[in-house]
């Protein structure tokens, strides 16, 4: 069986037509001042699902969470939870919970204390709190430091307190504002895996907000690509890079060569592009755009292979010159200058420790990929 | 010192080491220096003095220059000097337990300022509070308008009070002019005047340690609160409150430790029915000139201050210990 690629879970609510959005942003338009920080923005997210928001800095994407979690009104717009029209209903009558970008926990309360807080808010008897906070302890695997207060505890382990004390309600929606942000590189790779099991095992819905595209692929079912108050795409983590659609995302997420020119001739199922300097490209998904559309060809540099002879078989090969290659170890990306003067970058895995074709600075090389390895954009 | 050490490394050994101890020597010697300032101000400015005013609190009056005997003579010798001693006694110390007076004069002190502390707190906190969640554009602003009061004498600024207070004064003007009274109330004179006295100079000493503390309170607590199912007015006491502990107890130390002893305050605005300690040193003082008892008096004022400072110091301590 074929798919884009990689499937994580069979969980894909989105593409059936009977089933009921969870939470639902109609025409949502948030202004601060003169400033549009949402602008006229609509999206659907699933019971269960990770939903991750991406964007750059200052997009809007934390205002959209701190709309769901009612610290925001919305100018313009509603937003419905489970059906129900959130506006006017205070952050402290609303279903979901949000796990801070500095994690606010209350410097003058015990971990044990922090975790009981929402719970004690509810109203819970004690003998259950007390066996809530316990199990949420032992979740975020904190059990000895539940005396602790928050300032004699490491970064990570405060994140763990944060996390535990927004879940320990057991809210509808769980938000999360850059939560691992804090956390250094190994740590937050860990913890990406440990926030999954943890949506996986509480089957709670989780929307996430980061700026690290890398995070939102690991752990969210689907991302939005928020740019400028607008949703530019809403795709599963496979989709997103091998279909983005519009140059933006393209370029956004990941890494990406793009081509400029001009659909020459549809074939079926394909089409073949005049990328100008006499550079024609050969692709099956051309998608519906006609003979003569300006268009963008973008391609992923591990789809681009690089080789010092013209691969035989190679529908596409373009030659140029080998202008700078960096080493990491597990992958060797190398920087070829076209003979038209574009760079295109191509990276090639490191499957085994003795390179065949070494190629050094200033060779004569050949880029060559398959027709299925890119898509041409319209947008 | 171990920087030092590091970049002399490459050096010969015998140079190295005796750069690094006399790098460590300067160092030392600045150190303690820095130290030592505020202890030798102390000393000069705080201790002698003291053991000046309690020296003379163990002599007896007497009609000279200064009046009180044996003054500091060393034209005795050692003898003379020794005789000076065995005259010392505690006899100004019994006779403030014999007059009520100056036990009324410390009790009635201590209520004026623990009810003014309060007061002061109730009319600062919303103050604070207020700057605190201002836009930090404006905050700087208002953080001078607290401050500016100081630029006007302290003495001008409660007789201002009397023109305001008395009985054909600004208020009463006022409040007969709309109508609101038709007898003009007596405030001028009365316990309330010094309490309005108290609360208006020293509310900055209030505000200032209060806002600090809350202006350094992560507003995000507040919404996490929020989240988590608090209403407002209960985060304020659960989050809010608590946090600007520390700035509720440095504000009221620094109100009620100098309105206990107040002086000028009682005496231009409370006038001559009301009794507090300050004043009651004042009248020993100048009007009776009797330096021995007054100064037993300030002696023991300063011993009933040291339990509230030492609190303060060590609420101090303790808010160094949370922001750390």
């Amino acid at each position: 069986m074929k798919s884009l690629g990689s499937i994580r879970r069979d969980f894909a609510p989105w593409n059936d037509p009977n089933a009921k959005p969870y939470i639902q942003f109609d025409n949502v338009t948030k202004k601060f001042g003169d400033f549009t920080a949402v602008n006229n923005l609509s999206l659907t997210i699933f019971e269960r699902e990770f939903f991750a928001l991406l964007g750059a800095s200052g997009c809007g994407k934390s205002t959209l969470l701190r709309m769901l979690a009612g610290f925001e009104e919305p100018t313009a717009g509603r937003i419905l939870l489970d059906g129900q029209d959130m506006r006017g209903i205070p952050p402290y009558r609303r279903p979901v919970n949000m796990m801070f970008q500095s994690y606010a926990l209350f410097p003058h309360m015990t971990v044990e204390n922090n975790i009981a807080f929402g719970l004690k808010q509810d109203g819970m008897p004690k003998p259950e709190i007390a066996s809530r906070v316990a199990e949420m302890l032992k979740l975020v695997k904190l059990e000895q430091f539940a005396k602790r207060k928050p300032h004699q505890l490491s970064g990570g382990q405060r994140q763990r307190v944060a996390l535990a004390r927004s879940v320990a309600k057991r809210p509808k929606v769980l938000l999360l504002d850059e939560p691992l942000g804090a956390l250094d590189k190994k740590l937050r790779e860990e913890t990406q895996f440990e926030l999954m099991d943890l949506q996986q095992n509480l089957g709670l819905t989780f929307v996430v907000v980061t700026h690290d595209q890398e995070e939102a692929m690991t752990m969210a079912d689907r991302i939005a690509i928020i740019d400028k108050g607008e949703v530019m795409q809403v795709a599963t983590p496979a989709e997103v890079y091998e279909a983005p659609g519009s140059r933006f995302v393209a370029g956004f997420v990941g890494n990406v060569n793009m081509f400029e020119g001009k659909i020459a001739r549809g074939e079926a199922g394909g089409a073949s592009i005049d990328a100008g300097n006499g550079i024609t490209i050969r692709t099956d998904n051309a998608g519906t755009a006609g003979a003569g559309t300006a268009v963008t060809f973008a391609i992923r540099p591990e789809k681009i292979k690089v080789s010092s002879k013209k691969p035989a078989e190679a529908v596409n090969a373009i030659e140029g010159e080998v202008y700078d290659i960096a080493y990491l170890g597990d992958m060797t990306v190398y920087h070829v200058r076209l003979d038209d003067g574009q760079v295109v970058r191509a990276s090639t895995m490191n499957a085994a420790r003795i390179t065949e074709d070494p190629l050094s600075w200033n060779d004569r090389a050949w880029v060559s990929f398959r027709p299925d390895a890119g898509v041409v954009l319209t947008r | 010192m171990s920087s030092a050490a590091v970049t002399t490394a490459s050096a010969s050994p015998a140079t190295n080491a005796g750069k690094s101890a006399l790098a460590r020597l300067g160092a030392a010697f600045f150190g303690r220096l820095v130290i030592i300032i505020p202890y030798v101000w102390l000393l000069f400015f705080f201790l002698i003095p003291f053991v000046i005013v309690f020296k003379i609190s163990l002599s007896q009056t007497a009609i000279a220059i200064p009046p009180y005997t044996p003054a500091l003579d060393f034209s005795g010798g050692i003898s003379g000097f020794l005789a000076q001693l065995k005259q010392l006694s505690l006899d100004n110390y019994t006779w403030l337990t014999q007059d009520a007076l100056y036990f009324n004069a410390y009790v009635t002190s201590v209520i004026i300022a623990a009810i003014s502390t309060v007061l002061t707190l109730l009319v600062g906190y919303p103050i604070a509070y207020g700057m605190a969640r201002a836009p930090a554009t404006i905050r700087p602003t208002l953080l001078m308008l607290v401050i500016l009061p100081f630029w006007t004498s302290f003495l001008i600024r409660v007789y201002a009070w009397i023109g305001i207070l008395k009985p054909e004064g600004l208020l009463n003007q006022l409040l007969l002019a709309t109508g609101v009274i038709h007898q003009p109330l007596i405030i001028l004179n009365t316990y309330t005047a010094i309490f309005i006295g108290i609360v208006y100079s020293y509310l900055p000493f209030m505000v200032l340690p209060l806002y600090s503390a809350l202006e350094k309170m992560d507003y995000s607590l507040i919404e996490a609160a929020k989240d988590l199912g608090c209403p407002p007015t209960s985060a304020f006491w659960k989050i809010t409150f608590p946090l600007s502990l520390p700035g509720v107890i440095a504000g009221c130390l620094l109100v009620f430790i100098p309105a206990v002893g107040e002086f000028v305050i009682p005496d231009l605005l409370g006038g001559s029915q009301t009794l507090m300690i300050g004043k009651t040193l004042w009248n020993e003082f100048f009007a009776n000139r009797d330096w021995p008892v007054s100064s037993a008096v300030a002696v023991i004022l300063l011993l009933l201050l040291i339990v509230p400072i030492m609190l303060f110091q060590r609420a101090q301590a303790r808010a160094q210990e949370m922001d750390r």
